[in-house]
C-alpha cells in the first residue's frame, strides 16, 4: 500500500497514463455522480474523478464553475451552511463520506484544508499549531512543543517566527500566515490536503515558496489544489482536471491537458481562448 | 468502522504517542454537539417564552378591569380610587400628546445633526460631536428627571413659558401659568432623551448613500443643501423612517423622566403648559398604592395598553426595515 | 432650484448648515448642562458618611446610603450572573446554529421587539411573577426584572458581534476537525472577545442606572438587608423617593446618589466604547 516516494515528474514522464497509472497509484478517494446544490440551484453536474494518493491533482476552470465547491463536499465543510446540499458518492477507505453515519469531525481530522483568504486563528503563532493537536489528541508539554516545530520546520516558517511564538498569528505576513495555516493544518497528520485557491491573496514571492512546499509535501499527502492560474497548475501538479459550469469536462496527466487536450473546451480554455 | 485508527506511517519519532493519543481520545463529538445545539436553542426560546409570559401575565391580571369596563376603559377620562371607576383616557393622552411634542422636536434636530456629523462635520468635529449626543443616550432615565424638576422647569418657568405667553399667548395650546412642569416640559426632554437614537440611526443611513450619487449632483453644480434634500434624504428616506420609529418606541415607553416633570394629574387639558400624566408615570406612581384587586387590574390594564402599543410600533419598525433592507438588497 | 438666483441657493445653504450646527450644539449643551447640573449639585454631598452610614429617619440631618449603594450593586451583578450565559448563548443560537432557519427569524424579531418594551411594564410583570407569589417585596425580584431587561440586549449584541466574524475562521476550525461547540467558544468567541464585552458591559451600563423596574419589585428600604428575600434599597429609587421628599438633606443626598449612579454609568459606557475602538484598530 505504500507508493514509493515518487520524484517529482516521474510519472509525467509515462506516455498514455490513464490505463498504466491505474495499477502504479493507488486510488485516494473516488467521486462518483457528486451533485450538488445551493438550495433549489444546482451547480454541479455528475462529477466523476478518481484522487490519486500522494499525487497533486489540480482543479481548474473558469471562476464560478464549481472548483472550490467541488472540493468543499471531500470534507462536508459546505455543512456549515443550511441551504447547501450534496448527493452522489465520495468514496474513501470503502465508505461513502457524504453519508450522514461518517462523522464529519472525524472526516475531517483525516482531510486537511487550505483556504484561499488565510486565515490563523486569534491567537499566538505556537497555539495556533498546538490547538488542532490538543483538541485531536493528549499530546502536551515537551511533545507538543517538538510537534509544534517539527509542523512550523516542515513548511519553512521555523526559522522565521522561532523568536516570536507568543506573537499573535494575525500579525504575520500574508504569506507567512497561508504557510502557519499549512503547517496548522498539516500538524494534525492528515492523509489529504485540500488547498483552495491557496496562492491567491498572496504576493510572488510567498506564492513560490507555497508552490515548493506542495512539491515537497507530496511524498507525505495526497494534494487536491483549486487554482485559476493555470501556470500554477502546470508547474505543480500531477493531474489536472478542467471543470466548466458544474461539469468536469476532462480530466488526466497534467502534462497531456497542456499539451494535448481532447476536449475542444479545454483547448479554448488552456489556450486562453475564453475564461 | 470508517474510522479505524488512522495509519501514522510517518514521522516515526512521534508515532507511538499519536498512536495511543488516538486511542484514549476516542471521540464523542456528535452528541457534544448536540447538546451544544440544545442548550443555545432553549436560551434562545427563552426570549420566545419570555414576550408569551409578558403577554400571558398582563392579560391575567388586567382580566377584571377588562371585564368591568370593557373597550370603555379606552374611552373614560374618569380615574377615581374611591369609586373605583377607572378610565385610561387621561394617560393616553398624556402619553401620546408628550410623544408627539417629542417627536416634532427630535426628527428634525436628530437629522440636522447626523447631516452636520456625516456631511458638513472635520472628522475631529464629528468623533466630538458624535460621542457627546451618544452619550446623551447612556444618561440613565432618573437624571432626566432630576435634572428636568430640578433646573430645567424652573428655566422654563421663569424664562421660556412668559415669553411664550406673551407673543403666542393667543393660542390655546400656550395659555395658562408658567409653573414649568407640564407636556410641554415633559416633551422637551423626552426630545433630547430619543434625539441620539434618531441621529445615530439616520447617520448610519446617510452614510449608506453612494458617494457617487452626490458627486454626480455636486457635478452639475449643486450647493450642498440642495445636493441633501434632492439625493441624499430621497435615497435614505426609508432609514430614517425606521429612526424615527425607533425614537418613538423609546418616547412612548420613558417612565421615570416623564414622571418627575409631568405633574400626575388625571385630567385632558388643551394648554401644554398644564400638568397631565401619561401612562408610564401613572403606573410609576400608583402602582404600589393599589390596595383593591379592581384598582390593581386597572393598572396592568393600563399597563397592556402601553405594551401594545410598543408592541406595534416595535414590530411595524421591524417589518419596515426588513422591507427597506430587501429592497435595498434587490437594487 | 434652477429658477431661484445664486444668491439665494447660497444663502438657503448656509441658513440650513446654521440649524445643523445649532442642533449639534444644542444636544453637546444639554449633556453639558446636565452633567454639571448632576456634579454640582450632587459633589457635595458625597463624603464619607455617604458612603458607610445607614440612611437616618424621616427629616433627620445625616447618615449616608450605603445600603443602597451595596444593593444596587448587588442586584446589577445578580441580574448580569443570569442574563449573561443565557443571552451569550441565545445570541449564539441566533449567530452559529439557527442562521437563516425561520425559527431564528422569529426569536430575531420577538427579541428586538423585547428591547423597546418599557422597562416600567417588565416590573409589573416581575411583580405578577416574583412578587405575588413571595408575598414580598424582593432583591430577588429586582434582580430578576433587571435580567428580563438585559437579556434581550445580550442577545442582540452577541449576535451581532459574532456575525461580524468571518466565516473563513469557523470554515478553517471546522476543516481541522474541531467540533462546532469548541468553534464557537476556542475560535469564534475569541475573534469577537472586544465585541462581546462592549456588549455585556453596555447592557449592565443600562440596567444599573434603571429606576422603573425596581419600583415594585425590590422596592426600597431604610435599612440593611438580611438576605435577598426582602425588600433591598437601591440608589436610583431612593433618588425617586428622596428627591419627593420635603427634607432639604434627603434632596441634598439625592443629587449625591445622582452623582454616582451617573459617574458609574458614564464610566461603563466609556470604557465599553474604547474597548469597540481598540478592537476596530486592530481589525
Amino acid at each position: 500500500m505504500n507508493v514509493s516516494t515518487p520524484e517529482i515528474g516521474i510519472v509525467t514522464k509515462t506516455k498514455n497514463v490513464r490505463p498504466k497509472t491505474k495499477k502504479e497509484l493507488s486510488v485516494e478517494m473516488a467521486v462518483h455522480n457528486l451533485n450538488f446544490f445551493y438550495g433549489d440551484n444546482q451547480v454541479l453536474f455528475n462529477n466523476n474523478i478518481d484522487i490519486y494518493k500522494k499525487q497533486i491533482t489540480a482543479i481548474i476552470g473558469p471562476s464560478g464553475c464549481g472548483k472550490s465547491t467541488h472540493i468543499r463536499t471531500y470534507n462536508r465543510i459546505f455543512e456549515l451552511y443550511r441551504n447547501q446540499r450534496a448527493v452522489g458518492e465520495i468514496i474513501m477507505s470503502g465508505q461513502n463520506i457524504l453519508d450522514s453515519s461518517v462523522d464529519p469531525i472525524l472526516l475531517r481530522r483525516r482531510i486537511g484544508m487550505i483556504f484561499q483568504k488565510p486565515s490563523p486563528f486569534p491567537m499566538s503563532i505556537f497555539d495556533n499549531i498546538a490547538y488542532g493537536l490538543k483538541i485531536n489528541t493528549t499530546i502536551g508539554g515537551s511533545e507538543l512543543a517538538g510537534r509544534v516545530e517539527d509542523a512550523l520546520k516542515r513548511v519553512a516558517l521555523w526559522d522565521e517566527v522561532k523568536d516570536k511564538l507568543s506573537d499573535s498569528g494575525t500579525d504575520l505576513s500574508g504569506g507567512q500566515q497561508q504557510r502557519l495555516c499549512i503547517a496548522r493544518a498539516i500538524a494534525i497528520e492528515p492523509e489529504i490536503l485540500l488547498m483552495d485557491e491557496p496562492c491567491s491573496a498572496i504576493d510572488p514571492i510567498g506564492t513560490a515558496k507555497i508552490e515548493e512546499l506542495m512539491i515537497d509535501l507530496k511524498s507525505l499527502y495526497t494534494i487536491v489544489i483549486v487554482t485559476h492560474n493555470m501556470q500554477q497548475a502546470a508547474r505543480v501538479s500531477d493531474y489536472t482536471a478542467f471543470f466548466y459550469e458544474g461539469h468536469i469536462i476532462e480530466f488526466g496527466e497534467t502534462k497531456q491537458i497542456f499539451t494535448n487536450p481532447q476536449n475542444q473546451q479545454t483547448e479554448d480554455y488552456i489556450t486562453g481562448r475564453f475564461g | 468502522m470508517f474510522l479505524s485508527p488512522i495509519r501514522y506511517n510517518r514521522m516515526p519519532i512521534v508515532l507511538e504517542a499519536w498512536e495511543s493519543a488516538s486511542s484514549d481520545n476516542r471521540i464523542k463529538p456528535s452528541s457534544e454537539d448536540r447538546a451544544f445545539r440544545w442548550i443555545t436553542g432553549i436560551s434562545a426560546s427563552s426570549i420566545l417564552l419570555l414576550m408569551a409570559g409578558l403577554i400571558i401575565v398582563m392579560l391575567f391580571y388586567s382580566h377584571l378591569a377588562l371585564r368591568e369596563f370593557g373597550f370603555g376603559f379606552l374611552f373614560s377620562d374618569e380615574w377615581n380610587p374611591i369609586t373605583q371607576k377607572f378610565g385610561a383616557l387621561s394617560s393616553i393622552y398624556g402619553t401620546i400628546i408628550s410623544t408627539v411634542i417629542a417627536m416634532l422636536i427630535a426628527m428634525p434636530m436628530g437629522l440636522a445633526v447626523a447631516l452636520f456629523l456625516t456631511e458638513w462635520s472635520t472628522p475631529k468635529a464629528e468623533s466630538f460631536f458624535g460621542t457627546a449626543i451618544e452619550l446623551l443616550a447612556a444618561i440613565p432615565s432618573i437624571i432626566y428627571g432630576m435634572w428636568g424638576l430640578f433646573v430645567f422647569a424652573p428655566f422654563m418657568a421663569d424664562y421660556v413659558q412668559p415669553l411664550v405667553n406673551q407673543y403666542l399667548g393667543f393660542i390655546p395650546l400656550f395659555q395658562g401659568p408658567p409653573m414649568g412642569i407640564g407636556m410641554l416640559t415633559t416633551g422637551i426632554i423626552l426630545a433630547l432623551m430619543i434625539l441620539p437614537f434618531i441621529s445615530s440611526v439616520s447617520r448610519d443611513v446617510f452614510k449608506m448613500v453612494p458617494p457617487v450619487l452626490k458627486e454626480s449632483a455636486y457635478g452639475l453644480g449643486s450647493t450642498n443643501w440642495e445636493v441633501t434634500k434632492n439625493v441624499t434624504m430621497p435615497y435614505a428616506l426609508q432609514g430614517i423612517i425606521g429612526a424615527g420609529f425607533l425614537g418613538l418606541g423609546r418616547a412612548l415607553g420613558e417612565t421615570m423622566a416623564v414622571t418627575f416633570v409631568i405633574g400626575n394629574s388625571h385630567r385632558i387639558s388643551a394648554s401644554l403648559f398644564q400638568t397631565g400624566n401619561s401612562i408610564a408615570s401613572t403606573l410609576a406612581n400608583e402602582f404600589t398604592e393599589a390596595s383593591e384587586p379592581i384598582y390593581l387590574h386597572s393598572l396592568v390594564a393600563l399597563g397592556f395598553v402601553l405594551l401594545l402599543i410598543t408592541v406595534i410600533t416595535q414590530l411595524a419598525a421591524q417589518l419596515w426595515l426588513r422591507h427597506v433592507v430587501k429592497k435595498a438588497g434587490g437594487r | 432650484m434652477q429658477s431661484s438666483s445664486l444668491k439665494t441657493r447660497m444663502a438657503t445653504d448656509r441658513l440650513i448648515k446654521v440649524i445643523a450646527v445649532l442642533s449639534a450644539l444644542i444636544g453637546l449643551l444639554a449633556l453639558v448642562w446636565i452633567l454639571v447640573t448632576v456634579v454640582g449639585k450632587g459633589i457635595g454631598a458625597l463624603d464619607f458618611k455617604f458612603f458607610t452610614e445607614l440612611p437616618t429617619p424621616p427629616g433627620m440631618i445625616g447618615g449616608g446610603l450605603v445600603n443602597a449603594i451595596v444593593g444596587t450593586i448587588i442586584m446589577t451583578i445578580l441580574a448580569a450572573l443570569i442574563a449573561i450565559p443565557i443571552g451569550l448563548l441565545a445570541g449564539t443560537y441566533l449567530a452559529e446554529i439557527g442562521k437563516g432557519s425561520r425559527l431564528a427569524d422569529i426569536i430575531r424579531m420577538v427579541n428586538n421587539i423585547l428591547i423597546g418594551v418599557p422597562s416600567i411594564i417588565v416590573g409589573i410583570f416581575v411583580y405578577a411573577l416574583l412578587v405575588i407569589p413571595m408575598r414580598s417585596f424582593s432583591g430577588y425580584a429586582g434582580a430578576a426584572a433587571l435580567a428580563v431587561i438585559m437579556l434581550p440586549i445580550v442577545v442582540r449584541t452577541t449576535e451581532d458581534m459574532l456575525t461580524l466574524v468571518p466565516d473563513s475562521l469557523r470554515e478553517s476550525a471546522l476543516a481541522l476537525g474541531v467540533s462546532r461547540w469548541r468553534t464557537t467558544f476556542d475560535v469564534v468567541f475569541r475573534a469577537a472577545k472586544q465585541g462581546l464585552m462592549t456588549g455585556v458591559l453596555l447592557a449592565v451600563a443600562r440596567v444599573s442606572g434603571e429606576t422603573a423596574p425596581l419600583l415594585f419589585t425590590a422596592l426600597n428600604s431604610a435599612y440593611w438587608f438580611d438576605s435577598l428575600k426582602e425588600p433591598v434599597a437601591n440608589l436610583t429609587v431612593t433618588i425617586f423617593n428622596y428627591a419627593m421628599s420635603p427634607y432639604s438633606d434627603w434632596q441634598q443626598k439625592a443629587w449625591g446618589a445622582s452623582l454616582l449612579i451617573t459617574m458609574g454609568v458614564l464610566f461603563l459606557t466609556i470604557t465599553a466604547r474604547l474597548i469597540m475602538k481598540k478592537q476596530r484598530k486592530q481589525a
